[in-house]
């Protein structure tokens, strides 16, 4: 949006509303102010998370197209101004938090380690067992279709057992596998195989008897219903599985690392810069964690919107 | 309780293959043991053993197999073994437990008598470790839950509050933030914060996203009909939010509170975890990980299902309780 547009929301939306636009403006005012009053770096910090929430307000109102993304940007970018000032207005220790800009000089600095850590944890450790563990629930999944029996069992135990701390299994494995990356894979086995199974299983009921019904009138045999009909019924439960295991896939990674590793790991860092309070280290691997989980789960929505693209969710234009 | 059956095959499929599964998991331990005791294996040497398969060691050395079940400090324990582990470590600390009645002893007013005391004190008792985790989980789940509605109200009513937090609030699901509790606690206490409120600020933050997600949803569940017929009532917003948008939120909401609750829980164990927390479920996986003590691994791990177990229940509970009432489900 170019500045002279923005003048035009901001005349309109003075001049149509100037009663209910001034009076938060006044108490924002007044309330930075009040923040000055006690301290002057307070009544900064108050300012311009006002300002950029005013910024925010005037930008929703507008109804202009790009503010979808526009205001969750400033949004972001302000939650990491107010963090950079607070730390160097307060004069907050290295110790406790460190400022943004600290934060990416440890990772502009110490670009290598970091992506040995990526590597060892997130490739090695999280995607492969990650990889192991879909195929194994996918798999036990279809084994246990033919059965009524065993899917009316498997369904609440496999519920039952997702929501259990499974991460407390990981001292149990690292002992069993050793410190390399296939403890961490096992762990991350462990973890996402029930979200997935207990998805899978409710996927592959999806289809309603019209469906089987018309499969059987064209002499469909069980494969063929299962690969035509009713595998494809069942992908978005299965994706919704996949989706929900990036993130504990990494968090097993991460937190198996703990319990011992060999000496290049994200768990581990974290861990020994944690032990020689190199805060900023420990920050830079939680924003690669961060930045790694948002694009696991973004590779993997990206499949669902290729494979599930006729599913009434992926459509666009509501 | 049509399930019962099928449930109870799945169970006993898993026992059964645990039970197969001690065996060979314990057996070059065992086998390892019954070399240096001398008896007759073959290969003879620990060296050859190492390079032989655990398929070969197994079928020539049948009479070890016994004592690869027996093992003292194995690598996978028997189920029963943890059973009586969790026993010992629970009911079996409170057999002299005695209700002494108030006044008994001027001197003592507790009307518990020392065995009970036991029971929630000891160190070894499991109830003394999962009290240690449950409290800052049940704390922080509440206040998770409490500022996640409010947030959940602010995103429904203000739409700048909607398009600036909200895509933060869903992206952030997806950080393995859970991997850094340790140091959260951390620094809290170097801060000066401590006793149960460092834990509990974990589980609120794992608790707060599933709660604001599923009450937005469920705010927004009412159709343009419902909120017409409210006007039509002429009906103010806090009717209009009281009458209909609450009640119609609900069950959107306890499908989150289990979640929360089960996450919250995980959040405290791992909070737990390096820190080297003395106290705990958290503490006892730990310590039983570095003293080699399997069997208090497994009674801690199945403590901590069985609490999650019992908190998901309980929600569940009061979910159909009070959806019931509510008339939105038979």
């Amino acid at each position: 949006m170019s500045g002279t547009e923005a003048g035009k929301f901001l005349g309109r939306n003075l001049q149509s509303s100037s009663k209910s636009f001034l009076a938060p403006v006044v108490a924002a005012i007044a309330l930075a102010g009040a923040g000055a009053l006690l301290d002057w770096r307070l009544g900064l910090v108050l300012a311009v998370w006002l300002a950029a929430w005013g910024l925010n307000i005037v930008l929703t109102e507008s109804g202009s197209p790009g503010r979808r993304f526009v205001v969750p940007t400033i949004f972001g970018i302000t939650l990491l101004v107010l963090w950079q000032m607070s730390v160097r207005l307060f004069d907050i220790s290295q110790v406790i938090l460190p400022a943004p800009t600290d934060i990416w000089g440890a990772i502009t600095t110490s670009g290598p380690i970091l992506w040995a850590d990526f590597v060892q944890t997130v490739v090695k450790g999280a995607l492969s067992g990650y990889i192991m563990g879909a195929v194994l629930a996918i798999a036990t999944a279809i084994a246990v279709d033919r059965s009524q029996f065993l899917q009316r069992g498997l369904l609440p135990v496999g519920n039952f057992i997702a929501a259990l701390p499974i991460v407390g299994t990981a001292p149990i494995l690292v002992m069993w596998f050793g410190f390399g990356w296939q403890s961490k894979a096992a762990v991350v086995v462990v973890m996402v195989f029930f979200p997935i199974l207990v998805n899978t299983v409710a996927g592959l009921k999806e289809t309603d008897a019209m469906q089987r019904d018309l499969m059987r009138t064209y002499a469909a045999s069980y494969w063929q219903s299962f690969a035509k009909l009713r595998l494809p019924a069942a992908l978005p439960f299965i994706f919704n599985g996949l989706k929900v295991s990036t993130t504990l896939a990494l968090i097993g990674a991460i937190v198996a690392e703990f319990f011992g590793s060999p000496i290049v790991g994200m768990g581990f860092r974290i861990k020994t810069s944690f032990g020689t309070l190199e805060l900023a280290m420990v920050w830079a691997e939680i924003a690669v964690a961060a930045v790694a989980g948002s694009g696991f789960y973004g590779l993997v929505t990206l499949a669902e919107k290729r494979l599930t693209f006729w599913h009434p969710s992926q459509r666009t234009g509501r | 309780m049509r399930n019962l059956l099928p449930i109870l095959t799945i169970v006993a499929v898993i026992l059964g293959l645990w039970y197969l599964a001690v065996g060979p998991m314990n057996f070059r331990l065992a086998l390892d043991a019954a070399t240096r005791g001398g008896a007759d294996v073959t290969p003879a040497t620990p060296d050859e053993q190492g390079q032989t398969g655990l398929l070969r060691l197994m079928l020539d050395n049948p009479d070890v197999m016994p004592a690869a079940y027996a093992f003292e400090r194995p690598r996978l324990p028997q189920p029963q073994d943890v059973v009586v582990e969790i026993y010992e470590n629970t009911i079996g600390l409170a057999r002299r437990c005695e209700w002494q009645g108030f006044g008994a002893e001027r001197d003592n007013w507790s009307p518990l008598s020392d065995g009970c005391l036991r029971v929630i004190e000891n160190r070894r008792s499991l109830i003394f470790h999962a009290w240690q985790t449950l409290a800052p989980t049940l704390l922080g789940f509440a206040i998770g839950t409490g500022l996640g509605i409010l947030l959940a109200v602010g995103i429904v009513y203000n739409r700048t509050m909607d398009l600036s937090v909200m895509p933060w609030a869903i992206a952030s699901q997806t950080i393995p933030i859970l991997a850094i509790a340790p140091m959260v606690i951390v620094v809290l206490n170097a801060v000066g914060i401590q006793g149960l409120l460092p834990k509990s600020l974990i589980s609120s933050y794992l608790s707060f996203f599933p709660v604001v997600v599923g009450m937005v949803k469920g705010l927004r569940s009412p159709g343009p009909m419902d909120l017409d017929l409210l006007r039509t009532y002429s009906a103010s917003g806090a009717q209009e939010f009281w009458k209909l948008r609450l009640p119609s939120s609900l069950p959107y909401l306890f499908a989150s509170l289990k979640i929360g609750i089960a996450a919250a829980l995980v959040g405290t164990i791992v909070a737990e975890l390096p820190t080297g927390a003395r106290f705990g479920l958290g503490s006892r996986l730990l310590t039983g990980s570095y003293y080699g003590q399997t069997v208090q691994i497994w009674a801690a791990l199945f403590m901590a299902a069985i609490c999650a177990a019992l908190l998901v229940w309980l929600i569940g509970a009061v979910e159909k309780r009070t959806l019931t009432r509510l008339g939105l489900v038979r």
